[in-house]
């Protein structure tokens, strides 16, 4: 049951078992993906790129994967979507609560929101994906869009 | 009803993990009968709105030096040590 996310995962924007090494080359190819499909602006990778500086978004599960949900102003987006990446190797965001602890992440979630209250329900779809380390687990063994679709559907 | 207890949740855009965490907040203190206002906030914001608060909870950090309860914690965002921190919520908000 994640409606919202299904709704709002653009097919152009999953990039699933990908290499990156830094924080900022994931938050770079999510980002630039939703600016071509034109849900964000010119300006949104940027500002996803020093926020995440500044205010970082790493998450350490329960499960052993850890996730980043990086985001930034509601100025730079056009419409909401939702980026979503899975990695096949590790790569260090900063802990939201602890900025000075690394968290090794593999699950990415790239927010573009509008507004608020609009996408309450997505971020606590988001929120209930983090923290069932099942369902985590099934999203990194995934290798199409229309399987992440079906392992969000089905959940 | 008693005068509802008010809390400051905080992260760092105020759009995003304070969204989640002041709806998660808010039910589960429902759930026990705990009457609440939430505001959201930036935590660039805390130290000027927190003297209407009587206890602040974020997801980033804030200056120690509020002069409230301050609670950081993921806890409403990963599920971990979640029963704990409500209880610590309530905890909070008793003398209040």
């Amino acid at each position: 049951m994640s409606n919202a996310i299904v709704q709002l995962l653009q097919p152009e924007s999953v990039l699933l078992n990908c290499e990156f090494t830094s924080a900022e080359e994931v938050i770079k190819a999510l980002g630039n993906k939703l600016f071509e499909a034109g849900f964000v602006k010119e300006s949104f990778v940027g500002a996803a790129i020093e926020r995440e500086k500044k205010l970082p978004t790493g998450l350490p599960l329960g499960g052993g994967i850890n996730a980043a949900i990086p985001h930034t102003e509601i100025e730079h987006v056009i419409k909401p979507a939702l980026g979503m990446a899975t990695l096949k190797n590790e790569v260090n965001f900063k802990n939201m609560v602890l900025p000075d602890e690394l968290v090794p992440v593999r699950l990415v979630f790239l927010l573009a929101l509008e507004q608020p209250k609009a996408q309450v329900e997505m971020l606590q779809e988001v929120a209930g994906v983090l923290q069932n380390p099942k369902l985590v687990s099934d999203l990194l063994e995934k290798g199409s869009y229309k399987e992440i679709i079906e392992t969000f559907e089905g959940a | 009803m008693d005068t509802p207890k008010r809390i400051l949740v905080a992260c760092g855009t105020a759009i995003a993990t304070s969204t989640v965490v002041a709806k998660a907040i808010e039910e589960a203190l429902k759930a026990k009968n705990i009457n609440v206002t939430i505001r959201q906030c930036k935590a660039a914001e805390v130290k000027s709105l927190v003297g209407d608060a009587d206890l602040v909870v974020t997801t980033t950090p804030v200056p120690s030096d509020l002069g409230v309860p301050v609670i950081q914690t993921l806890a409403f965002l990963t599920g971990i040590g979640r029963e704990a921190v409500i209880e610590q919520i309530v905890e909070a908000l008793k003398d209040k």
